[in-house]
Protein backbone atom coordinates (compact mmCIF):
# COMPACT_ATOMS: atom_id res chain seq x y z
CA UNK A 1 0.00 0.00 0.00
CA UNK A 2 1.08 3.72 -0.47
CA UNK A 3 2.58 5.30 2.54
CA UNK A 4 0.27 8.57 3.73
CA UNK A 5 3.47 10.12 3.28
CA UNK A 6 4.10 9.28 -0.28
CA UNK A 7 0.45 10.85 -1.80
CA UNK A 8 1.05 13.86 -4.18
CA UNK A 9 -1.54 16.07 -1.87
CA UNK A 10 0.56 15.33 1.07
CA UNK A 11 3.17 16.60 0.09
CA UNK A 12 1.88 19.61 -1.29
CA UNK A 13 -0.28 20.45 1.91
CA UNK A 14 3.48 19.77 3.76
CA UNK A 15 5.14 22.21 1.29
CA UNK A 16 3.04 25.03 1.90
CA UNK A 17 2.56 24.84 5.64
CA UNK A 18 6.83 23.87 6.13
CA UNK A 19 7.24 27.39 3.97
CA UNK A 20 4.09 29.42 5.61
CA UNK A 21 5.68 28.26 9.23
CA UNK A 22 9.62 29.04 8.55
CA UNK A 23 8.79 32.57 6.56
CA UNK A 24 6.82 33.66 8.95
CA UNK A 25 9.02 32.83 11.78
CA UNK A 26 12.39 34.58 9.76
CA UNK A 27 10.22 36.90 8.64
CA UNK A 28 9.16 37.62 12.50
CA UNK A 29 12.60 37.34 14.25
CA UNK A 30 14.08 39.93 11.03
CA UNK A 31 12.12 42.59 11.86
CA UNK A 32 12.03 42.06 15.67
CA UNK A 33 15.85 42.68 15.55
CA UNK A 34 16.10 44.95 12.75
CA UNK A 35 16.30 48.22 15.26
CA UNK A 36 19.07 46.42 17.44
CA UNK A 37 21.12 45.33 14.28
CA UNK A 38 20.72 48.73 12.84
CA UNK A 39 22.00 50.13 16.24
CA UNK A 40 24.94 47.84 15.76
CA UNK A 41 25.92 49.04 12.28
CA UNK A 42 25.67 53.00 12.87
CA UNK A 43 28.08 52.28 15.63
CA UNK A 44 30.27 50.09 14.11
CA UNK A 45 30.60 52.81 11.42
CA UNK A 46 31.42 55.63 13.89
CA UNK A 47 33.97 53.13 15.77
CA UNK A 48 35.62 52.81 11.80
CA UNK A 49 35.90 56.52 10.98
CA UNK A 50 37.72 56.76 14.55
CA UNK A 51 39.29 54.10 13.80
CA UNK A 52 41.06 55.78 10.31
CA UNK A 53 41.98 58.70 12.42
CA UNK A 54 44.22 56.95 14.70
CA UNK A 55 41.51 56.90 17.54
CA UNK A 56 40.82 53.39 18.77
CA UNK A 57 41.90 51.15 22.00
CA UNK A 58 44.41 49.15 19.96
CA UNK A 59 47.45 46.83 21.58
CA UNK A 60 50.06 46.15 19.76
CA UNK A 61 49.37 43.77 17.34
CA UNK A 62 45.63 43.56 17.02
CA UNK A 63 42.62 45.64 16.01
CA UNK A 64 40.52 47.18 19.36
CA UNK A 65 37.90 49.79 18.29
CA UNK A 66 36.72 52.11 21.01
CA UNK A 67 34.28 50.06 22.94
CA UNK A 68 30.48 50.97 21.74
CA UNK A 69 29.72 52.67 25.32
CA UNK A 70 31.85 55.47 24.42
CA UNK A 71 31.76 55.43 20.49
CA UNK A 72 29.47 58.03 19.79
CA UNK A 73 30.95 60.64 22.69
CA UNK A 74 33.90 60.18 21.03
CA UNK A 75 32.59 60.78 17.51
CA UNK A 76 31.35 63.53 18.66
CA UNK A 77 34.29 64.82 19.87
CA UNK A 78 36.64 64.57 17.51
CA UNK A 79 34.60 64.50 14.24
CA UNK A 80 34.32 68.32 14.17
CA UNK A 81 32.62 68.53 11.04
CA UNK A 82 30.64 66.36 8.36
CA UNK A 83 30.09 67.84 5.06
CA UNK A 84 28.52 66.66 1.76
CA UNK A 85 29.94 67.26 -1.36
CA UNK A 86 27.47 67.24 -4.51
CA UNK A 87 28.47 68.86 -7.48
CA UNK A 88 29.72 72.04 -6.76
CA UNK A 89 27.48 72.81 -3.60
CA UNK A 90 29.39 71.89 0.04
CA UNK A 91 26.61 71.42 2.70
CA UNK A 92 27.08 70.30 6.45
CA UNK A 93 25.18 67.81 7.67
CA UNK A 94 25.52 65.76 10.96
CA UNK A 95 24.44 62.87 9.27
CA UNK A 96 26.52 62.25 6.72
CA UNK A 97 28.05 59.33 7.80
CA UNK A 98 25.04 57.11 7.18
CA UNK A 99 24.93 57.90 3.69
CA UNK A 100 24.52 54.98 1.58
CA UNK A 101 27.28 54.97 -1.14
CA UNK A 102 26.21 51.79 -2.35
CA UNK A 103 23.15 53.85 -3.37
CA UNK A 104 25.34 56.96 -4.46
CA UNK A 105 26.90 55.12 -6.71
CA UNK A 106 23.83 53.47 -8.46
CA UNK A 107 22.76 57.25 -8.61
CA UNK A 108 25.43 58.27 -10.34
CA UNK A 109 25.17 55.47 -12.77
CA UNK A 110 21.68 56.67 -13.95
CA UNK A 111 23.26 59.77 -14.35
CA UNK A 112 22.18 62.14 -11.01
CA UNK A 113 24.80 63.85 -9.41
CA UNK A 114 26.26 61.87 -6.47
CA UNK A 115 26.68 62.45 -2.83
CA UNK A 116 30.03 62.51 -1.40
CA UNK A 117 30.77 62.75 2.24
CA UNK A 118 33.50 63.86 3.41
CA UNK A 119 34.24 63.96 7.37
CA UNK A 120 36.62 65.91 9.14
CA UNK A 121 38.48 65.48 12.30
CA UNK A 122 40.24 67.07 14.78
CA UNK A 123 42.82 65.89 17.31
CA UNK A 124 45.73 66.99 18.85
CA UNK A 125 45.19 70.53 16.99
CA UNK A 126 45.85 68.81 13.68
CA UNK A 127 42.84 68.26 11.21
CA UNK A 128 41.95 64.63 9.77
CA UNK A 129 40.58 64.33 6.45
CA UNK A 130 38.28 61.12 6.34
CA UNK A 131 36.79 59.50 2.95
CA UNK A 132 34.52 56.62 3.01
CA UNK A 133 35.07 54.39 -0.11
CA UNK A 134 33.36 51.44 -1.25
CA UNK A 135 34.90 48.49 -3.68
CA UNK A 136 34.56 44.80 -4.88
CA UNK A 137 36.97 42.21 -3.51
CA UNK A 138 36.93 38.46 -4.94
CA UNK A 139 33.85 37.21 -3.39
CA UNK A 140 31.86 40.56 -2.26
CA UNK A 141 31.81 43.94 -1.47
CA UNK A 142 34.96 45.77 0.45
CA UNK A 143 35.01 49.09 1.92
CA UNK A 144 37.14 51.28 4.18
CA UNK A 145 37.77 54.77 5.25
CA UNK A 146 41.21 56.88 4.67
CA UNK A 147 42.36 59.56 6.65
CA UNK A 148 44.56 62.18 4.93
CA UNK A 149 46.19 65.33 6.26
CA UNK A 150 45.96 68.91 4.65
CA UNK A 151 48.77 67.69 2.28
CA UNK A 152 47.26 64.63 1.42
CA UNK A 153 49.40 62.22 2.87
CA UNK A 154 47.61 59.28 4.56
CA UNK A 155 47.39 59.13 8.48
CA UNK A 156 45.46 55.81 8.35
CA UNK A 157 42.82 53.15 6.93
CA UNK A 158 40.69 51.20 7.83
CA UNK A 159 39.16 47.83 5.25
CA UNK A 160 36.90 45.57 6.08
CA UNK A 161 35.07 43.06 3.75
CA UNK A 162 31.74 40.92 3.21
CA UNK A 163 33.22 37.69 1.83
CA UNK A 164 36.32 37.22 1.41
CA UNK A 165 38.25 34.34 1.98
CA UNK A 166 39.40 33.64 5.59
CA UNK A 167 43.56 33.63 6.17
CA UNK A 168 43.98 35.30 2.72
CA UNK A 169 42.00 37.87 1.65
CA UNK A 170 40.06 38.35 4.72
CA UNK A 171 43.46 39.48 6.44
CA UNK A 172 42.54 43.39 4.98
CA UNK A 173 41.45 44.49 7.94
CA UNK A 174 44.57 43.38 10.13
CA UNK A 175 46.89 45.58 11.58
CA UNK A 176 50.31 43.86 9.66
CA UNK A 177 48.51 45.27 6.44
CA UNK A 178 46.55 48.33 7.53
CA UNK A 179 49.61 49.82 9.57
CA UNK A 180 51.36 49.76 6.16
CA UNK A 181 49.43 52.65 4.22
CA UNK A 182 50.34 55.12 7.32
CA UNK A 183 52.74 58.22 5.93
CA UNK A 184 52.22 57.23 2.38
CA UNK A 185 51.88 59.67 -0.76
CA UNK A 186 48.87 59.70 -2.84
CA UNK A 187 49.36 62.64 -4.98
CA UNK A 188 52.67 63.20 -7.01
CA UNK A 189 52.70 66.83 -6.86
CA UNK A 190 49.28 67.76 -8.33
CA UNK A 191 49.06 64.65 -10.38
CA UNK A 192 46.59 62.25 -8.40
CA UNK A 193 48.42 58.93 -8.18
CA UNK A 194 46.52 56.53 -5.38
CA UNK A 195 48.03 53.59 -3.83
CA UNK A 196 48.76 50.68 -5.98
CA UNK A 197 48.75 46.89 -3.26
CA UNK A 198 51.27 44.94 -4.93
CA UNK A 199 53.73 41.69 -3.94
CA UNK A 200 57.19 42.27 -5.01
CA UNK A 201 57.94 45.90 -4.18
CA UNK A 202 60.96 44.62 -3.18
CA UNK A 203 59.97 46.71 -0.13
CA UNK A 204 58.21 44.12 2.21
CA UNK A 205 58.93 46.74 5.24
CA UNK A 206 57.40 49.29 3.49
CA UNK A 207 59.54 52.04 4.49
CA UNK A 208 59.46 53.61 1.24
CA UNK A 209 56.26 56.07 1.51
CA UNK A 210 56.51 58.11 -1.84
CA UNK A 211 56.08 55.04 -4.21
CA UNK A 212 52.60 55.04 -4.43
CA UNK A 213 52.90 51.14 -3.29
CA UNK A 214 51.84 49.12 -0.40
CA UNK A 215 52.71 45.28 -0.09
CA UNK A 216 50.12 43.35 -0.71
CA UNK A 217 48.72 39.84 1.11
CA UNK A 218 50.17 36.53 -0.47
CA UNK A 219 47.24 34.79 -2.07
CA UNK A 220 44.53 37.47 -2.22
CA UNK A 221 45.47 39.19 -5.10
CA UNK A 222 42.18 39.76 -6.18
CA UNK A 223 41.10 41.62 -3.34
CA UNK A 224 44.05 43.58 -3.25
CA UNK A 225 43.16 44.40 -6.93
CA UNK A 226 40.11 45.33 -5.44
CA UNK A 227 41.09 47.32 -2.85
CA UNK A 228 43.48 49.87 -5.60
CA UNK A 229 40.77 50.08 -7.63
CA UNK A 230 38.39 51.33 -5.09
CA UNK A 231 41.17 53.44 -3.73
CA UNK A 232 42.02 55.29 -7.35
CA UNK A 233 38.15 55.55 -8.01
CA UNK A 234 37.20 57.21 -4.81
CA UNK A 235 39.75 59.30 -3.72
CA UNK A 236 39.92 60.67 -6.98
CA UNK A 237 36.26 61.66 -7.33
CA UNK A 238 37.49 63.47 -3.41
CA UNK A 239 40.76 65.17 -5.49
CA UNK A 240 39.50 68.57 -7.07
CA UNK A 241 37.66 69.69 -3.54
CA UNK A 242 41.37 68.60 -1.13
CA UNK A 243 43.34 70.05 -3.69
CA UNK A 244 41.78 73.78 -2.86
CA UNK A 245 42.69 72.59 0.50
CA UNK A 246 46.69 72.85 -0.28
CA UNK A 247 46.39 76.43 -1.74
CA UNK B 1 31.74 6.04 29.16
CA UNK B 2 29.73 5.06 31.68
CA UNK B 3 26.90 7.64 30.58
CA UNK B 4 26.27 6.11 27.36
CA UNK B 5 25.75 2.41 26.17
CA UNK B 6 28.43 1.08 24.07
CA UNK B 7 26.60 1.21 21.11
CA UNK B 8 25.42 5.32 21.46
CA UNK B 9 29.22 5.76 22.21
CA UNK B 10 30.62 4.14 18.92
CA UNK B 11 28.22 7.22 17.32
CA UNK B 12 30.43 9.65 19.11
CA UNK B 13 33.85 7.48 18.35
CA UNK B 14 33.30 6.36 14.81
CA UNK B 15 33.52 9.26 13.02
CA UNK B 16 36.49 10.42 14.97
CA UNK B 17 38.53 7.92 13.14
CA UNK B 18 37.46 4.99 11.27
CA UNK B 19 34.80 6.21 9.66
CA UNK B 20 35.48 9.89 9.72
CA UNK B 21 33.37 12.28 7.52
CA UNK B 22 36.07 13.43 5.52
CA UNK B 23 38.76 11.24 5.12
CA UNK B 24 36.62 8.13 4.86
CA UNK B 25 33.54 9.56 3.72
CA UNK B 26 34.81 12.10 1.60
CA UNK B 27 32.07 14.94 2.89
CA UNK B 28 32.88 18.16 3.25
CA UNK B 29 35.82 18.76 1.34
CA UNK B 30 34.64 22.14 -0.06
CA UNK B 31 34.89 23.64 3.15
CA UNK B 32 38.40 21.95 3.89
CA UNK B 33 40.01 23.26 1.20
CA UNK B 34 38.63 27.47 1.62
CA UNK B 35 38.91 28.31 5.08
CA UNK B 36 41.83 25.99 6.18
CA UNK B 37 44.19 28.66 5.53
CA UNK B 38 44.66 29.52 9.47
CA UNK B 39 43.81 27.78 12.63
CA UNK B 40 41.41 30.02 13.72
CA UNK B 41 39.00 29.92 11.24
CA UNK B 42 39.49 26.09 11.02
CA UNK B 43 38.00 26.21 14.71
CA UNK B 44 35.40 28.93 13.85
CA UNK B 45 33.89 26.85 11.38
CA UNK B 46 33.93 23.72 13.34
CA UNK B 47 32.09 25.15 16.25
CA UNK B 48 29.76 26.53 14.02
CA UNK B 49 29.06 22.89 12.06
CA UNK B 50 28.92 21.21 15.82
CA UNK B 51 25.64 23.63 16.30
CA UNK B 52 24.18 23.50 13.03
CA UNK B 53 24.65 19.10 12.37
CA UNK B 54 23.60 18.49 16.01
CA UNK B 55 20.34 20.44 16.20
CA UNK B 56 19.82 20.31 12.43
CA UNK B 57 19.80 16.30 13.15
CA UNK B 58 17.67 16.21 16.05
CA UNK B 59 14.65 18.58 14.20
CA UNK B 60 15.09 15.75 10.72
CA UNK B 61 14.91 13.13 13.21
CA UNK B 62 12.02 14.48 14.92
CA UNK B 63 10.10 15.14 11.66
CA UNK B 64 11.09 11.88 9.79
CA UNK B 65 7.75 10.31 10.26
CA UNK B 66 6.17 13.17 8.65
CA UNK B 67 8.50 14.40 5.86
CA UNK B 68 7.31 13.34 2.56
CA UNK B 69 10.14 11.32 0.90
CA UNK B 70 9.54 13.00 -3.07
CA UNK B 71 10.73 16.72 -1.54
CA UNK B 72 13.11 15.07 1.36
CA UNK B 73 16.48 17.05 0.42
CA UNK B 74 14.58 20.18 0.01
CA UNK B 75 13.24 19.95 3.58
CA UNK B 76 16.59 19.44 4.56
CA UNK B 77 17.96 22.18 3.25
CA UNK B 78 15.43 24.42 4.19
CA UNK B 79 15.97 23.40 7.82
CA UNK B 80 19.61 23.86 7.50
CA UNK B 81 19.31 27.55 5.95
CA UNK B 82 16.52 28.54 8.58
CA UNK B 83 19.13 27.25 11.60
CA UNK B 84 22.05 29.14 9.77
CA UNK B 85 20.08 32.69 9.15
CA UNK B 86 18.19 32.31 12.66
CA UNK B 87 21.70 32.09 14.23
CA UNK B 88 23.34 34.61 12.29
CA UNK B 89 20.45 37.06 13.15
CA UNK B 90 20.83 36.73 16.76
CA UNK B 91 24.61 37.09 16.40
CA UNK B 92 23.72 40.13 14.55
CA UNK B 93 21.88 41.78 17.57
CA UNK B 94 23.37 40.51 20.17
CA UNK B 95 27.08 40.22 19.56
CA UNK B 96 28.15 41.77 16.45
CA UNK B 97 31.65 41.89 16.95
CA UNK B 98 31.11 37.63 16.46
CA UNK B 99 28.74 37.70 14.17
CA UNK B 100 31.48 39.38 11.59
CA UNK B 101 34.07 36.94 11.99
CA UNK B 102 31.24 34.34 11.04
CA UNK B 103 29.35 35.93 8.27
CA UNK B 104 31.85 34.12 5.93
CA UNK B 105 31.03 31.07 7.16
CA UNK B 106 27.32 30.91 6.82
CA UNK B 107 26.89 30.08 2.83
CA UNK B 108 29.89 27.70 3.71
CA UNK B 109 28.02 26.09 6.21
CA UNK B 110 24.64 25.40 4.61
CA UNK B 111 26.38 24.32 1.51
CA UNK B 112 28.71 21.89 3.42
CA UNK B 113 27.68 18.32 2.28
CA UNK B 114 27.92 16.53 5.82
CA UNK B 115 25.15 18.12 7.15
CA UNK B 116 23.00 16.84 4.19
CA UNK B 117 24.97 13.95 4.30
CA UNK B 118 24.32 12.82 8.08
CA UNK B 119 20.52 14.51 7.73
CA UNK B 120 19.90 11.63 4.93
CA UNK B 121 22.02 9.04 5.92
CA UNK B 122 21.28 8.92 9.96
CA UNK B 123 18.77 11.57 11.36
CA UNK B 124 15.65 10.12 8.66
CA UNK B 125 16.33 6.58 10.15
CA UNK B 126 17.09 7.30 13.77
CA UNK B 127 15.21 8.18 17.09
CA UNK B 128 16.64 11.96 18.31
CA UNK B 129 18.68 11.25 20.91
CA UNK B 130 21.23 8.96 18.49
CA UNK B 131 20.47 11.51 15.74
CA UNK B 132 22.09 14.32 18.33
CA UNK B 133 25.23 12.22 19.29
CA UNK B 134 25.79 11.32 15.69
CA UNK B 135 25.84 15.03 14.88
CA UNK B 136 28.18 15.41 17.66
CA UNK B 137 30.13 12.77 16.59
CA UNK B 138 30.33 13.65 12.81
CA UNK B 139 30.91 17.49 13.57
CA UNK B 140 34.00 16.56 15.71
CA UNK B 141 35.20 14.25 12.84
CA UNK B 142 35.16 17.02 10.61
CA UNK B 143 36.49 19.71 13.10
CA UNK B 144 40.21 16.97 13.70
CA UNK B 145 40.78 16.93 10.50
CA UNK B 146 39.71 20.88 9.77
CA UNK B 147 42.10 21.44 12.73
CA UNK B 148 44.76 19.38 11.71
CA UNK B 149 44.81 21.17 8.26
CA UNK B 150 44.65 24.38 9.01
CA UNK B 151 47.31 23.75 11.70
CA UNK B 152 50.36 23.01 8.90
CA UNK B 153 48.87 25.22 6.47
CA UNK B 154 49.12 28.23 8.68
CA UNK B 155 52.46 27.19 10.11
CA UNK B 156 54.20 26.16 7.07
CA UNK B 157 52.24 29.02 5.22
CA UNK B 158 52.36 31.82 7.46
CA UNK B 159 55.11 31.16 10.07
CA UNK B 160 52.06 31.58 12.63
CA UNK B 161 49.56 29.61 14.93
CA UNK B 162 46.61 31.40 16.22
CA UNK B 163 48.21 34.60 14.57
CA UNK B 164 50.94 34.40 16.96
CA UNK B 165 54.55 34.47 15.41
CA UNK B 166 55.96 30.95 16.47
CA UNK B 167 58.67 30.61 13.83
CA UNK B 168 60.27 34.12 14.63
CA UNK B 169 59.90 36.97 12.59
CA UNK B 170 60.45 36.53 8.65
CA UNK B 171 60.94 40.16 7.98
CA UNK B 172 63.78 40.68 11.28
CA UNK B 173 65.20 37.65 10.41
CA UNK B 174 65.07 36.04 13.76
CA UNK B 175 63.77 32.12 14.82
CA UNK B 176 64.43 29.94 12.05
CA UNK B 177 63.93 32.46 9.68
CA UNK B 178 67.68 33.53 10.81
CA UNK B 179 68.78 29.91 9.08
CA UNK B 180 67.56 30.89 5.65
CA UNK B 181 63.94 29.25 6.20
CA UNK B 182 61.30 30.77 4.08
CA UNK B 183 57.63 30.63 4.96
CA UNK B 184 55.87 28.27 2.18
CA UNK B 185 53.16 30.40 0.70
CA UNK B 186 51.70 27.64 -1.67
CA UNK B 187 50.85 26.17 1.48
CA UNK B 188 47.85 29.07 1.78
CA UNK B 189 46.71 28.31 -1.52
CA UNK B 190 43.45 25.49 -2.17
CA UNK B 191 45.62 22.84 -3.64
CA UNK B 192 48.02 22.42 -0.95
CA UNK B 193 44.77 21.53 1.91
CA UNK B 194 44.14 18.74 -0.65
CA UNK B 195 47.16 17.09 -0.48
CA UNK B 196 47.57 17.69 3.09
CA UNK B 197 43.83 15.78 3.39
CA UNK B 198 45.52 13.24 0.77
CA UNK B 199 48.62 12.50 2.92
CA UNK B 200 46.08 12.28 6.53
CA UNK B 201 43.93 9.83 4.03
CA UNK B 202 47.02 7.91 3.40
CA UNK B 203 48.63 8.06 6.85
CA UNK B 204 45.23 6.47 8.33
CA UNK B 205 44.79 3.90 5.52
CA UNK B 206 48.20 2.74 5.83
CA UNK B 207 48.07 2.17 9.74
CA UNK B 208 44.52 0.46 9.11
CA UNK B 209 44.80 -1.68 5.88
CA UNK B 210 40.90 -2.85 6.45
CA UNK B 211 39.98 1.10 5.22
CA UNK B 212 41.15 0.71 1.95
CA UNK B 213 38.65 -0.07 -1.22
CA UNK B 214 39.29 -2.78 -3.03
CA UNK B 215 39.72 -2.72 -6.82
Amino acid sequence: MEKRTDKNSYTIIFATVMVIIVGALLAFLATYLKPRIDENKRLEKQQNILYAMGINDNDEKSVVFISTNEVAEKFDKYITKQIVIQGDKVTEDNEAYLIDLKKETALAKNGAERRLPLFIGEKDGEKYYIIPMLGKGLWDAVWGYISLDKNLVVKGVFFDHKGETPGLGANINQRFFMDDFAGEHITDGNTFKGITIAKGNADPKNERKEDFRVDAIAGSTITGDGLTAMIKKDLKMYMPYLQILNK
Amino acid sequence: MGLLSKKDAKLITDPLADNNPITIQVLGICSALAITAELEASIVMSIAVLFVLSVGNVVISLLRNIIPSKIRIIVQLIVVATLVIIVDLVLKAFAYELSKTLSVFVGLIITNCIIMGRFEAFALANAPGKAFLDGIGNSLGYAVILIIVGFFRELLGSGTLLGIQVLGDPIEKTGVYAFGYENNGFMLLAPMALVTVGIIIWVQRSRNTALVEDH
